[in-house]
């Protein structure tokens, strides 16, 4: 039921492209091998999930990707060209929602668009209210981010990243703060906006169960250094149901793995 | 609100009773506590001729001309410390070595510098006001959340529009609690410096008080200082709470 063998999107033109990165880190009393000789292709339009416990390197790979850090050695591609600068083609959203505390909830989503060329500001502002719309806080927009429960600052943060038309989204646990059915809401959320928006979604979580939820694709992270360890396709049909068996089978088998890393790891 | 301002009202109207029944009771001789009616005379008289409405307006002037010019240094200078390691070990620990001098201690220098001219008045400010802004913008936008500048960064936003819609807005409120401080040593030092500096291109409030002294004119002493600290309280009121309401109520920091 689970294969780690090479998915067909493998053969579809590839979005983002990483071939043997390795990255290294210096801090003041130790030499971190972050990111070990790690290759990944990610197709057009797929969603991928990065999983694996901390310290394995998924968020620093998810930084490269970016481009707000940058590979020691090996290649980093977006469409067929290297990755240089960060910029809206591929956006990010965080674990904390990054909002900006002195814009509003509209300001904010407006932030983005105003730096991507070739927009009047009543385009702006009909696409901000737009992605507010589809996030499901149009009526909020004139509310300040304080007043926002946890996730309706990601779902702000979601429309923000949304709005200034990625082909690629990254997201850094987004999800891992926020409370149980708040983030069971959000997994509907995101699932019909990536069904009608199409984009190339690379999702970093240590929820396995979240990441079987979301992906097509599950990738296994071991740390120390960071090692793509497995992958796992998972071919169930959306939108899924976090609370469904056959999820919570691929679940299962993905954590039994993923314990045989760390149990290694900490034996050895 | 109107209960509010009945408290204050009241609060006020009672020191002034207070005052009075003082002065009534005669422990002090009036000429070391005037009453309060001897005092409104005395501003009465000074608005009549037109002293104080003449000493106001230079000494404001004053103010803001050395206010200003210490913001529009100072700022930038912060910006500039809080962005370089090298300038931050230069003119940041000259800018916190020189914070901790009382601004009085210009005086002699800037009369011996420019003699009694309107320079030595505007450098005292200048000195008094300069380096707690520079501390206080460097402070501030090294406490900002490294995660505003890599989403924006993420967006596209990079160099001169980092600094003016990002670091700037989010270190704000530091920046306002500085200009707040500023403000306060700016008019330490301009009153300080109005008291020992005479000079003949304008009469401000501090030569007023000092004069006051001089005369043993007890009531033009109080009666000045009653301006002082209401022109103190209007300019906070009026330029520096609306902005801190607007920040509180956006950054959701606190409750009024």
């Amino acid at each position: 039921m689970v294969t780690s063998e090479h998915p067909p999107a493998q053969s579809q033109a590839a979005k983002l492209v990483l071939e043997h990165v390795s990255k290294w880190f210096q801090t003041r009393s130790l030499h971190v091998h972050a990111l070990d000789d790690v290759s990944l292709r990610i197709a057009e339009g797929e969603f991928v999930c990065l999983v694996g416990p901390s310290g394995c390197g998924k968020s620093t790979l998810l930084n490269i990707i970016a481009g707000l850090d940058h590979a020691d050695r090996g290649i980093v591609q977006a469409d067929g060209k290297p990755i240089g600068e960060p910029g809206p083609h591929r956006l990010m959203m965080f674990q904390e929602s990054a909002l900006f505390p002195w814009l509003t909830v509209l300001g904010n989503v407006l932030f983005g668009l105003k730096l991507s060329n070739g927009m009047s500001a009543a385009e702006r502002q009909e696409k901000a209210e737009y992605f507010l719309e589809l996030v499901g806080l149009k009526r909020f927009m004139h509310n300040n981010v304080h007043e926002l429960s946890g996730g309706m600052k990601q779902r702000v943060a979601l429309a923000r990243a949304l709005a200034p038309n990625p082909s690629v989204l990254l997201m850094d646990e987004p999800f891992g703060a926020l409370d149980a059915l708040t983030r069971e809401q959000l997994y509907g959320d995101i699932q019909r906006i990536w069904s009608q928006h199409r984009k190339t979604i690379v999702f970093v979580t240590h929820n396995v169960r979240e990441a079987v939820c979301l992906g097509d694709r599950v990738i296994l992270f071991s740390p120390h250094p960071g090692r793509i360890r497995e992958e796992f396709s998972i071919p169930l049909p959306r939108p899924r149901d976090i609370n469904s068996v056959d999820l919570a089978r691929y679940a299962t088998e993905i954590t039994r793995v993923l314990k045989g890393y760390v149990e290694s790891e900490v034996a050895g | 609100m109107i209960t509010r301002w009945l408290a204050a009202s009241v609060f006020f109207l009672g020191l002034v009773a207070l005052w009075h029944f003082v002065v009534k009771a005669q422990i002090w001789s009036p000429l070391l506590l005037p009453s309060p009616l001897s005092v409104l005379e005395y501003l009465k008289s000074a608005v009549q001729d037109g002293t104080l409405w003449e000493a106001t307006l230079v000494t404001v002037r004053r103010l803001l001309m050395g206010y200003g010019l210490g913001i529009v240094v100072g700022i930038p200078l912060g910006l500039l410390t809080a962005s370089s390691r090298w300038c931050h070990d230069t003119i940041g620990i000259m800018a916190l070595g020189l914070q901790t001098l009382p601004s009085v201690c210009w005086v002699p220098l800037a009369l011996l510098w420019f003699g009694q001219t309107e320079s030595a008045m505007l450098f005292v400010v200048v000195m008094g006001t300069l380096w707690s802004l520079i501390i206080a913008t460097d402070n501030g936008v090294r406490t900002i959340p490294p995660i505003y500048r890599r989403a924006a960064r993420t967006m596209g936003s990079t160099g001169l529009h980092t600094w003016t819609h990002v670091v700037l807005p989010a270190s704000l409120p530091f920046l306002i609690s500085g200009m707040k401080q500023g403000w306060a040593f700016a008019w330490r030092s301009l009153m300080a410096a109005e008291i020992y500096v005479t000079i003949l291109s304008g009469f401000g409030l501090g030569q007023l008080l000092h004069y006051g002294r001089e005369l043993h004119a007890m009531d033009q002493v109080i009666g000045v200082i009653l301006v002082i600290i209401v022109i103190g309280l209007a300019v906070d009121k009026s330029l520096f709470a609306p902005t801190e309401r607007f920040m509180y109520r956006r950054w959701g920091t606190a409750h009024q």
